[in-house]
């Protein structure tokens, strides 16, 4: 796990980006619909390999929509997204969805302990529940700050912050490339949230994994992306390294929304 | 043991339509607005009736196997339409679920069907009205309540489980694996009845056509024998039919890649 890339080759620009070191994902011209409402309209956008990208924006900007495109949970009404430069569809889907984990807002435990959570990820490929499960159970539960002695409780007693966790574990089971991660931390109390926001960070300094993250918690972005993308009503408002977004954003309506946000933060 | 049958004629007839009036009256005491449904299905049950009696005189006399197989064919898609008239989903859903309903129905009934008539009674000849009707009747009965438990159950269940069912696709899974709980519990749901029914089955209950075979001047002990076929068949019949419904109707929540649809606006 030693192909992490150097903090300086995520402060690039998409448009600085050659075709030799791709995207992670590339949006062109995507637009989605939902119940016959459009919340994607016309997203062009590149998520750089390695980084942790945060998506941002007011509720019902279609930072979900967007997410879930990534590992073809949903398909775009139109456009095309690519991932590691070749157009996502090309990939074979369950292929796909093992190298790009997901991890929803609300965690939805399956039934029985936190070891039978993550034991069944391998089952899932075809793959007989191998000998090494258990070590590689001990190995992602450390990656996630959860004891080893985690295994034997039942998944759904456990609280909501170590359901995230379980949740997380389970999606680094497949050995990920990317993972993305839909308000990981929406339903967390702002301690457990801060804390699971470490873990995460510790998670991609360890691994070199890529990380999508939608967040409505700004200060959750600003501390641990290293790029970000503002949408609102289904447009990208602005994108670049959140360095650069979070302390000096271009767009006015960026800089109302985290001027907002920081007003706000006391009561995050 | 062969007394003949007590005569029902038309007049015997309009007193049993009394005890429906019971069903009526306590409707309209207890304001359930059932009464209107209660006249209607009365008289329907009462057409409906009368009417296949003489078709099946029909059929008995002219006794032609593509005329006794148009009449299982039209039994099987009754019980289809009656089996997802009330399904969740409303309209939408049931363009999907239709054809689906009457494979079920139709494999899990005819497989039934072949086994007890060539094996269990032989029947001679193969499409013997006499046996093949009524024998399919109770089956199709039976297999519409499995595909119309089975359907509703499944439904709800993958209306509940989205979170999970999505949690496994985002893991890689298939269709089948995502949706397997879901799938295990609508079949549980649709042959609760029939494990039970075998459970008190001359206990409680004394079967309407061993009954009906007693009533007739049958000698019980043959009467008991041909329900114990029966309810075996019945069982079969159901397990047949909901495994359908489950197998095929769960493929139609999902895309061909492995995502699961919107839900249904009900």
């Amino acid at each position: 796990m030693n192909d992490m890339q150097p903090l300086t080759s995520i402060v690039v620009s998409p448009e600085q980006q050659t075709d030799a070191s791709p995207d992670e994902f590339a949006l062109e011209n995507v637009t989605q619909e939902r119940g016959g409402r459009r919340v994607l309209a016309g997203v062009t956008i590149a998520l750089p390999k390695g980084g942790f990208s945060a998506l941002i924006g007011p509720s019902g900007a279609g930072k979900t929509s967007l997410l879930r495109l990534l590992n073809r949970l949903d398909d775009p009404a139109s456009g095309v997204v690519r991932f590691l430069g070749r157009p996502i569809v090309d990939f074979p889907v369950r292929a796909l969805r093992r190298r790009v984990g997901f991890v929803f807002q609300t965690p939805a435990m399956f039934p029985g302990t936190v070891a039978e959570n993550l034991s069944v990820v391998p089952t899932l490929g075809g793959e007989a529940r191998a000998a090494h499960a258990s070590v590689h159970i001990a190995e992602v539960l450390r990656l996630v700050e959860l004891g080893a002695d985690f295994g034997d409780r039942i998944a759904a007693d456990l609280s909501g912050g170590e359901k995230q966790r379980v949740a997380l574990a389970r999606a680094l089971m497949t050995g990920p490339e990317v993972l993305l991660l839909d308000e990981p931390t929406a339903a967390l109390d702002p301690e457990v949230a801060a804390h699971l926001m470490h873990t995460l960070r510790r998670l991609r300094e360890s691994t070199g994994l890529t990380i999508v993250m939608v967040t409505h918690r700004l200060s959750e972005a600003r501390s641990t992306s290293t790029y970000a993308v503002m949408l609102e009503a289904g447009r990208v408002v602005e994108a670049g390294p959140s360095a650069r977004l979070f302390s000096a954003p271009i767009e006015a309506r960026t800089r109302e929304f985290i001027a907002a946000g920081e007003a706000g933060k006391n009561h995050d | 043991m062969t007394e003949p049958a007590v005569e029902i004629g038309w007049v015997q007839l309009a007193l049993a339509s009394a005890l429906v009036l019971v069903a009526i009256a306590l409707s309209a005491w207890q304001r359930l607005g059932l009464g209107k449904s209660l006249v209607i299905g009365a008289i329907r049950a009462l057409i409906q009736l009368t009417l296949i009696g003489y078709v099946l005189v029909w059929l008995f006399n002219t006794n032609r196997w593509y005329f006794v197989l148009g009449v299982l064919l039209l039994m099987t898609l009754t019980a289809t339409l009656a089996a997802t008239a009330r399904q969740p989903g409303g309209a939408q859903a049931q363009p999907r679920l239709r054809p689906i309903c009457f494979a079920s129905i139709l494999v899990g009934s005819s497989l039934t069907l072949a086994y007890v008539g060539a094996v269990v009674v032989d029947v001679t000849p193969w499409y013997n009205p006499r046996y093949l009707i009524p024998l399919f009747g109770m089956i199709v009965g039976n297999a519409m309540n499995g595909a119309a438990l089975a359907a509703e159950r499944l439904q709800s269940e993958m209306e509940a489980g989205r979170a999970q069912i999505e949690a496994y696709l985002a893991l890689g899974a298939t269709p089948q694996q995502a949706s397997a709980e879901p799938a295990r519990r609508a079949t549980v749901a649709a042959m609760i009845p029939t494990i039970n029914a075998l459970a008190v089955v001359g206990v409680v209950s004394l079967p309407g056509m061993m009954t009906g075979q007693i009533l007739a001047g049958s000698a019980p002990t043959l009467a008991v024998r041909y329900q114990l076929v029966v309810v075996f068949m019945l069982t079969a019949a159901t397990a047949l039919t909901a495994a359908g419904i489950v197998l095929w109707y769960r493929r139609t929540f999902f895309t061909a890649a492995a995502q699961l649809l919107p839900r249904v606006p009900v």
